[in-house]
Order: structure tokens, then C-alpha cells, then sequence
């Protein structure tokens, strides 16, 4: 064989690796991708104001001021840890008590901000009517609420489009935001 | 005493030769998974946190939105501002720069565009809803509040 063979130093190797690394560590971000999602309504122009009569049983209105107070059906309210459970019975009611809804389809949870109020708050809320919504479809497709949030991010899979239909046959997401009123900013 | 002894002349090295190859291992995973950001986000982004999220899988169909109190106050004031690419953009911009991002989809997917807003938890409803506004008009109806998962709250 050759008579020396030529031998590259590799004791430094492993530095040099973790220079790269570090280099990768530092400057890595993880994509979010994930979020609450919502579907907007179609322009304002294009659906003039109809005279919808909304009978007040079907509707749960959920109001937050621009100090971030919150009114429940008109009540002021500090403790929201059972609001998902109200909300949740307001949409299966189907008609049992008087003064909540007739059924899912007509049940509508109506969420209406101020100006000033912060986003930090509105999250907080929407996440608590999204969670109603989707422990309801989650209970009627017979999965865990996260498998059926998965399930729903990605309908392409036959499977999961199954589940998603399953789960939301019959209730259709009723969660109107409206625009918030001009007090505060 | 002797017995004592023997015990010290246990070896104590840990071997390194395998090192290189752990970290190569590390280095690969965080190539792989890193993203270098194209854009400098210049307003303040302390996203907020909640349960009920939602994943987007297509990534080439999402649109970004950052909106916060610029990082540099000296400079651009206290008001929140919206960023869009590189750049600040008014709300009458929003539905040129929508038509901008549906412009670079395939024909058949412009309807798909999901449009994520990064907002800073302090921002108020009144910018975001006037964003909103805009998108609506814009036809950009798909919406999602960029959130992070609240371990804490996930119990129930």
C-alpha cells in the first residue's frame, strides 16, 4: 500500500460540530402553526341587513367591555371556570327548558368586544365557546376533543373526514362575533 | 484497609469516541427542522395561549399577519401597527396585499387561503376587528388567531 498514507487530523471533528449545532440551536424558530380558526362572514356589502327575527332563548350572549369586564346573558360575571358547561347546555337544550334553546341548529352563541378590549381576553372567551363545540362534536363522533380537533385540521384522510361529519351532523358552529362597539380603543 | 484500597483503582473514564457522532445526530435533527425566517418581525409578539387549537397542514396556503406595538417605540411610536412581509401596512393595504398573496397560489387554490394573525396578547379588538373588516371585503374569509398550546388549562 501507499507508503504514508496522508491522515487528516479529525481530534477537532466534535468542535467543530458543535459550533454547527449551536449555530442551529440559536437561530432555530419552530413554526406555529396552530391557532384558533374562524371562519369570517362574506363582506358586508354583499349580505344586506335582513330582518332576521332571533328569538332570545336561542341566544347566548357573551359581552366583554373595554376593561375587560364580561356580562353573561346581561349578567356581570367574575368566575368563567363553568362558562363551557353553561354554553355547552344552552346548545343541547333542545327545547327541555323554556328560556334556553329549541336545538343545536337554531342555538347561537353571540360574542360581541369592544374597542378597547384586549385580544388577550378575547382568546380566553373564544377558546372557551370553541372548546364547548368541539367536546359536543367530540362526544357525538365518540373521540377525545384533541383527536377530533386533529381530525378536523386535516380532512383530506378519508378517516378523518368521517369522524368530522359524524361529530358535526346536525350542529353547525354557531359563534357570532360581532363588531365591536366604538367605546374605548 | 487494604480492602478499601482495591476500590480507587476503579477506571473512571467515560468514553468519548462516540460523541461526534451524538452531536452529528443533534446537528442533522435541528437542520432538518429549522426554518430560517424570512421576514424580521418588527412588533412586539407575545402570542397568547389557549386549548382548542387547530393545526394548518398545508403551510403554503397560510398567509401571515403580525400585528403589535413596534419593538422599535423611538422610531414608529406606541400605537400597534400592522406587519406584513417586511414592511407596515395600513388597513386600506390589506385587501392589495391579500389579492398579492392569492395571486401566487394556483388558480384553483386562491379560494384556500387561510390568513394567520400573529397579534401580541395586549393589542386591543379595535385594530384586529378593523383587519377583520378588511378581509372580509377582501374575500380572504379564513381565519386563524395564532395561539399557543396552554398546558396548563388543558385538564378538563
Amino acid at each position: 500500500m501507499a507508503r504514508n498514507t496522508p491522515e487528516i487530523p479529525n481530534a477537532s471533528m466534535a468542535d467543530i460540530a458543535f459550533l454547527l449545532l449551536t449555530f442551529f440551536l440559536v437561530t432555530t424558530t419552530m413554526p406555529n402553526n396552530r391557532g384558533l380558526s374562524i371562519a369570517l362572514p362574506p363582506p358586508p356589502e354583499a349580505t344586506p341587513p335582513e330582518d332576521v327575527k332571533i328569538q332570545e332563548r336561542n341566544m347566548f350572549k357573551i359581552q366583554i367591555n373595554s376593561s375587560d369586564a364580561l356580562l353573561v346573558e346581561g349578567e356581570p360575571r367574575e368566575d368563567i371556570s363553568n362558562l363551557k358547561e353553561e354554553i355547552k347546555e344552552f346548545i343541547l337544550n333542545n327545547g327541555r327548558n323554556p328560556a334556553s334553546s329549541d336545538n343545536p341548529e337554531k342555538a347561537i352563541v353571540s360574542f360581541k368586544t369592544d374597542r378597547g378590549t384586549s385580544h388577550r381576553r378575547f382568546i380566553e372567551l373564544l377558546d372557551i365557546i370553541q372548546g364547548a363545540y368541539y367536546d359536543i362534536y367530540a362526544d357525538q363522533a365518540g373521540v377525545t376533543n384533541a383527536k377530533f380537533r386533529d381530525a378536523a385540521s386535516d380532512l383530506s384522510i378519508a378517516e378523518n373526514k368521517a369522524i368530522y361529519e359524524k361529530g358535526r351532523a346536525g350542529i353547525p358552529l354557531n359563534i357570532s362575533i360581532a363588531d365591536p362597539s366604538k367605546v374605548g380603543n | 484497609m487494604s480492602k478499601f484500597k482495591k476500590k480507587t483503582e476503579v477506571k473512571q473514564d467515560i468514553p468519548t469516541s462516540s460523541m461526534p457522532d451524538v452531536v452529528f445526530m443533534l446537528l442533522f435533527f435541528f437542520m432538518v427542522t429549522t426554518e430560517l425566517r424570512k421576514t424580521s418581525i418588527e412588533v412586539r409578539q407575545q402570542i397568547p395561549r389557549a386549548t382548542q387549537l387547530r393545526k394548518l397542514m398545508r403551510k403554503g396556503l397560510v398567509a401571515n399577519l403580525y400585528i403589535g406595538e413596534p419593538t422599535k417605540v423611538a422610531q414608529f411610536g406606541k400605537e400597534p401597527k400592522i406587519q406584513a412581509d417586511d414592511v407596515f401596512i395600513d388597513t386600506k393595504d390589506i385587501i392589495r396585499w391579500v389579492n398579492e398573496q392569492k395571486s401566487k397560489l394556483d388558480e384553483i387554490e386562491r379560494d384556500q387561503l387561510t390568513v394567520a394573525l400573529k397579534v401580541d396578547k395586549d393589542a386591543k379588538r379595535g385594530i384586529i376587528s378593523d383587519v377583520e373588516t378588511e378581509l372580509r371585503k377582501a374575500n380572504a374569509r379564513k381565519l386563524l388567531y395564532s395561539a399557543l398550546e396552554d398546558n396548563e388549562r388543558d385538564k378538563n
